[in-house]
């Protein structure tokens, strides 16, 4: 996914387009969206009147005037040029898919189940079953009901790799427009013509009338203040220099104004939120507007489902503790038997580990001429009869009544013991007997997920909380909530008291993100400030969210927290940025401004820039080209790391800040010298 | 430089910083509302007034009201101000025979002492009666310092309380500020100044034969009592025209010092109450941590500049720092301490005359007054100015660190970031727009004493100084005209009041909001990160936009003084 990223950042497939879009946003009503950007046009039109006016009286300086208006109107089709770029990047994903949409046909399956016929792919209904084939495209957005495909969704991600999409697990959904690769698949339609995926991604890269966001509109305040605080520094400038007898030409003027009012950010911050979206959706997240990807960063209390997030998805079998005078083995070997027609991740997992630890293969039901004994829900437990014995496996409770009194009272309470044992460190115990008599009991344990621990810690590190949800009893929680070294957890959740968590939560101040699948979870999902959706949920699931999450990943709710804090980031350190480059600015163009009336000023060229006309132009050839400079970095963000946030701020302010006051010294002076070497001043 | 100098300032500094904690506790005692030892004095007293004038001092007020109260309080005070001036000839109290002032320049006065300026267009020994002295002008330098105080506590509530609308009382605020801190500790500082030598009478100027056998008139009257409120309420209007450079209005070193600390005691005090209010004093030690090294190195550049003395004088064989415009038993060190400390609180009185400081010496108590008197800062003012730069560093800063930025648990959005905005563009707009038009306008211009750069910064200073409130003067502008009169007034006014109503609606909208509770992802506004973060942001937001005007006053004068050269 990294790589598929920073490849297209120079995709001449996009930059190409976005030339022209830049110039189509040139059109006043859409300048007038960003209000510094909105006022450089403005002078620019004023300087580009008066050049022509001069022009025509024949004035002198004309090229130097003329290379100022050229730079002027740089920086405004540098700023068109950001934004279109950053749109031109989920456009043409869109514009491909747009593409697919309407070619495709869809293999509807009649009422007999097995005999299609070929339908638009627009035309398919919420419920229809369809097949997909190898080579198909897949027609609208559904659930895979039968099957295992490999599915190329490169459309929509950008990712090449193909993905694996099947029936049952988390793995259900797939998104209309995305190419089955090999084998076939049945998919029930969820989703009907205009309101697919793809339709409310085209609508939100595409959407001119994007809406700026909490942040960002009080990101535009500050800059549009920051503007009019340097409008009134340089608008008292001609009548201070007419005091001191000198007069300064409008161009150079403009050209201070422009150059100390905060263009850079100015012109990227609708790139910056755009990719900031974009990012969302390179990593399968579709997020239903820019608010929610801030709020993401604000997260304080994440709300985790224990199965799938935390643990894997199943309980296994981790040990057999016999009871005394039993040997392990036969333990082993009486739960293995036991388990052979057992097809639960449970089961499977009893099988594993007697041959892993015991070194006992596993045996064919057939040949043993044994009969398996499915679990009921009256029994509460599961066996096998073979050779005239019988072996069972189940609850412990279940095992302890059904063995009766056939064991002694010393055995029962030894069960009871370890069982209880294993229940308090999180785990379930399953009881075995054979033949009535009690063998001892298999430990079922939750698997925490590999380097989750760490992903906590990292949280915390964040300033983030994780809560553990779970269906288990407190005890069974406690242990496993430790083990993930989550910070609190929620037992024997209900849609009920999942709901007051969060409540409670916000009325503390904080905001709250969680995932959720089910409808039961609606509720919950639309309270949470941050909520996400799997894709495999259910359609109550999915309109209650303000996220949805295309690969139904519920760990992925960390990396969407931090592409928001992403996002806020490079929004506020390439304002600190522009900000800082001012100083630089200033010594280049103020000893130029009034060194003739002045000469003493030059004392303040500290750059040593060849004559007041190459200051001039290098400081605002400088503030053009920076911001090509950071249209990379506006798209890709800055990085983020989980070292909390006094050393975070250092980090990017010693970066920003400080290389934000040193860098334009260095470019200014860099420039000065190659225009000086071109004679362009 | 010399070592005592420099001991003097290192003395200055240890005194107002012990006073912090005791003041700020002293104050947060007060302005919370609770009993304190002078109850039994004042607490009937005040609860006479507020009988009196109808107020139910439980009741709080939203932001929009309280601000409301407050203008229409100053707007009362600055008629009577105005009245008082325009009929003093025939008001008692008169027995220098004082008349009537003309129009322009009560306007002027009026709105010089209610905005808490007092910019003096007037001398005072030469103007003023005693009662317009006692009754009006004193009266406004209390109240007016209450006022500032008032607005910097419905600031600091609007970051303590959660979830309310309401910001506390105005005439509560006014009246306890007023009855419990000022007037006690005037009490005392009158005394003091009375016991060293600073006259204190009612009675008429004195007659005396000079040696020479001329007669000379010398003026004195109620100068001790007006002097304590005139620094402790960083007013800065002087009894007399020469200010605190007059004999009887500083007779010595001690009461210069006691003068000086009286200037930074309640401003320094106020950035402790903060700290109390919110729960964490280090918030406030931060605070007040960035306005200590500003205002360190303003003293160091000054003190330099003036030590380093005139290069065109030493061409003349001269050698030493500059003493031109000093009082001898001052000197450069405490000269150029005070002229630090009266512009960076907004007081504007002054020991020495600052048009005779050296150009860089002088562009440091101008710099003071642009960056809006936040370095400790006058009574209240210096406070909610800091706030102002402390909401804009924390908006930059905080998203910095991937959060939507929150100071002390209150998110800062659009509205803050707006209202903050707002009160910061008035200072530029006023100081950079008025100079603008004043040395183009021949009104203007006809009122300067020097030519060049310095002429330029003689006007700069004056609209400066009225709009940041100080009130302090580049002696060489003939300010009492009614050009000068009329929109140095207009400037004191904007300076003030446009700048105090969207600090309050910055209030009204922080107090309804919830707080977030810190985490490790919420960066420390405790730390010298933020201290230097703080720096930064008023150096560049509150100073950059001034660099052009300075480039062409102090800088330029600067540069040609070290080439040798006149204008």
């Amino acid at each position: 996914m990294t790589q598929s990223r920073s490849s297209s950042l120079l995709d001449p497939s996009i930059l190409f387009p976005a030339l022209g879009g830049a110039f189509r946003k040139l059109d006043p009503r859409s300048l007038a969206r960003n209000p510094v950007m909105f006022v450089v046009a403005v002078v620019s039109v004023l300087t580009t009147v008066l050049f022509v006016k001069d022009l025509a009286v024949g004035a002198e300086n004309l090229g130097f005037s003329f290379q100022i208006i050229l730079w002027l109107w740089f920086t405004v089709f540098f700023a068109n040029f950001a934004e279109a770029v950053a749109e031109g990047r989920g456009k043409a994903q869109a514009d491909s898919l747009r593409r697919t949409r309407t070619e495709t046909e869809g293999k509807l399956i009649g009422a007999d189940g097995k005999s299609f016929k070929l339908v638009p792919g627009t035309s398919l209904k919420v419920g229809d079953l369809v097949l997909v084939e190898a080579g198909d495209i897949i027609p609208s957005d559904g659930e895979v009901v039968e099957g295992v495909a490999s599915v190329n969704e490169a459309a929509i991600t950008g990712e090449s790799a193909p993905v694996i999409r099947e029936s049952g697990g988390d793995r259900s959904a797939v998104t209309g427009g995305t190419q089955v690769l090999s084998d076939w698949i049945r998919v029930r339609i969820t989703a009907a013509a205009g309101s697919t995926f793809i339709d409310r991604m085209i609508s939100l890269v595409e959407g001119a009338e994007r809406q700026k966001t909490p942040n960002e509109i009080a990101l535009n305040i500050l800059l549009a203040g920051m503007t009019l605080i340097f409008v009134f520094a340089v608008v008292s400038i001609p009548s201070f220099a007419s005091y001191a007898g000198g007069s300064i030409p409008v161009a150079v003027l403009v050209a201070l104004f422009v150059t100390l009012i905060p263009t850079t950010i100015g012109a990227l911050l609708s790139a910056i939120g755009i990719a900031g979206m974009d990012r969302l959706v390179r990593f399968n997240v579709l997020a239903m507007s820019g608010r929610a990807v801030e709020a993401a960063g604000d997260v304080d209390t994440l709300l985790l489902d224990k199965t799938g997030t935390i643990t894997l998805g199943n309980r296994q079998a981790t040990e057999f503790r016999a009871l005394r005078g039993v040997p392990e083995n036969e333990l082993a070997d009486a739960a293995q038997l036991a388990s052979l027609a057992d097809e639960t991740p449970e089961g499977r997992s009893i099988t594993v580990l007697a041959k892993e630890k015991y070194n006992i293969r596993a045996r064919d039901m057939g040949t043993l001429n044994a009969t398996f004994v499915p679990f009921t829900a009256q029994s509460r437990m599961s066996g096998v009869d073979l050779d005239g014995s019988s072996i069972h496996k189940g609850a412990v409770e279940a095992v302890l009544r059904h063995v009766g009194n056939g064991a002694g009272s010393e055995a029962v309470r030894e069960l009871q013991s370890i069982a209880d044992e294993i229940a308090k460190a999180g785990g379930t115990p399953l009881g075995v007997a054979k033949d009535g008599k009690l063998l001892g009991v298999i430990y079922l344990k939750d698997i925490v997920k590999g380097g989750i621990r760490e992903r906590f810690a990292e949280l915390r590190r964040m300033g983030i909380r994780t809560v553990m949800i779970t269906g288990d009893n407190p005890m069974t929680a406690a242990a496993i909530a430790a083990e993930a070294g989550v910070d609190d957890f929620l037992a024997q959740a209900t849609p009920e008291n999942k709901l007051d968590l969060i409540r409670e939560e916000q009325a503390k101040g904080k905001l709250v993100a969680m995932c959720g699948d089910g409808t039961n979870d609606a509720p919950a999902l639309a309270q949470a400030d941050v909520g996400v959706a799997m894709n495999t949920g259910t359609v109550a699931a999915r309109e209650a969210g303000n996220m949805v999450d295309l690969d139904s990943d519920p760990t992925k709710l960390i990396e969407i927290v931090e592409i928001g804090k992403q996002l806020l980031m490079t929004r506020g350190a390439l304002t600190t940025f522009s900000i800082a480059n001012d100083i630089a600015k200033y010594f280049a163009i103020i000893p130029a401004m009034f060194l003739a009336f002045y000469p003493q000023l030059g004392a303040l060229n500290i750059m040593g820039l060849a004559s007041p006309q190459s200051a001039i132009l290098s400081a605002i050839i400088f503030n053009a080209l920076i911001i090509v400079a950071l249209i990379p970095l506006s798209l890709k963000g800055v990085a983020y790391r989980a070292v909390g946030a006094g050393a975070l701020l250092r980090r990017n302010l010693l970066i920003y800040g400080l290389g934000g006051i040193v860098v334009p010294f260095v470019g200014i002076k860099a420039i000065d010298l190659v225009i000086t070497a071109l004679g362009l001043a | 430089m010399t070592f005592s100098g420099w001991l003097q300032i290192i003395l200055f500094c240890a005194i107002v910083l012990a006073l912090v904690k005791p003041l700020g506790a002293y104050l947060t005692a007060v302005l919370g509302g609770g009993r304190i030892w002078l109850s039994p004095v004042f607490r009937p007293i005040e609860r006479g007034l507020y009988r009196l004038a109808g107020t139910r001092e439980d009741e709080e007020q939203h932001w929009l009201a309280y601000t409301l109260a407050m203008l229409a309080f100053s707007l009362v005070g600055f008629l009577a101000l105005y009245a008082i001036q325009r009929l003093q000839g025939v008001l008692p109290l008169n027995p220098a025979g004082m008349v009537n002032l003309p129009a322009d320049l009560a306007f002027n006065t009026a709105a010089s002492f209610v905005s808490n300026t007092n910019w003096q267009s007037y001398g005072g020994e030469s103007t003023m009666s005693y009662l317009t002295q006692m009754a009006g002008l004193t009266v406004q330098n209390f109240v007016s310092a209450a006022t500032g105080i008032a607005i910097a506590v419905a600031l600091i509530r609007a970051f303590a309380r959660k979830s309310v609308k309401t910001l506390g009382n105005f005439w509560v605020d006014m009246t306890r500020a007023t009855l419990y801190v000022l007037l006690p500790l005037c009490i005392v500082l009158t005394l003091v100044y009375v016991a060293l030598g600073v006259p204190q009478t009612l009675g008429a100027y004195v007659s005396a034969k000079t040696l020479e056998g001329a007669d000379q008139v010398i003026a004195v009257g109620p100068v001790a009592s007006q002097l304590a409120i005139k620094m402790l309420g960083t007013n800065g209007g002087g009894f007399f025209n020469a200010n605190s450079a007059h004999p009887f209005e500083n007779p010595g070193a001690l009461v210069n010092m006691i003068q000086m600390v009286s200037i930074f005691a309640i401003g320094a005090a106020l950035t402790n109450v903060f700290g109390r209010m919110v729960g964490d004093e280090r918030q406030g030690w931060a605070i007040l941590s960035a306005m200590g090294l500003l205002f360190i190195a303003g003293v160091a550049v000054c003190y330099w500049a003036e030590a380093a003395g005139n290069p065109l004088v030493h061409a003349l064989g001269l050698d030493g720092g500059n003493m031109e415009g000093k009082e001898a038993r001052f000197g450069i060190a405490l000269s150029a301490l005070f002229a630090v400390i009266t512009t960076a609180a907004s007081c504007g009185a002054v020991n020495a005359m600052h048009d005779s400081f050296m150009a860089l010496g002088g562009m440091i108590p101008l710099i003071n007054m642009m960056l809006g008197e936040i370095v400790v800062g006058g009574v209240g003012a210096g406070l909610y100015g800091a706030l102002l730069f402390v909401v804009v560093s924390i908006f930059v800063a905080g998203l910095m660190v991937g959060r939507t930025p929150e100071y002390l648990g209150k998110k800062i959005e659009a509205k803050e970031v707006k209202m903050a905005m707002l009160a910061l563009l008035i200072l530029p707009l006023v100081m950079l727009g008025l100079t603008a038009v004043a040395v183009v306008l021949p009104t203007g211009v006809a009122s300067m004493a020097n030519p060049g750069p310095h002429g330029f910064a003689e006007v700069l200073y004056a609209y400066v100084s009225a709009a940041a409130n100080n009130g302090s003067a580049f002696g060489g502008l003939s300010a009492n005209t009614p050009w000068y009169n009329t929109t140095l007034g207009l400037a004191m006014l904007m300076g003030r009041f446009l700048m105090i109503v969207p600090v309050m609606a910055l209030a009204g909208s922080l107090v309804t909001k919830k707080t977030v509770p810190a985490s490790a992802g919420t960066f420390p506004t405790h730390g010298p990160l933020f201290v230097g973060l703080l720096i930064g942001v008023i150096m560049i937001v509150g100073g950059l936009e001034f660099f052009p005007a300075l480039a062409l006053g102090p800088i330029v004068e600067h540069l040609a003084t070290v080439a040798g050269q006149t204008f």
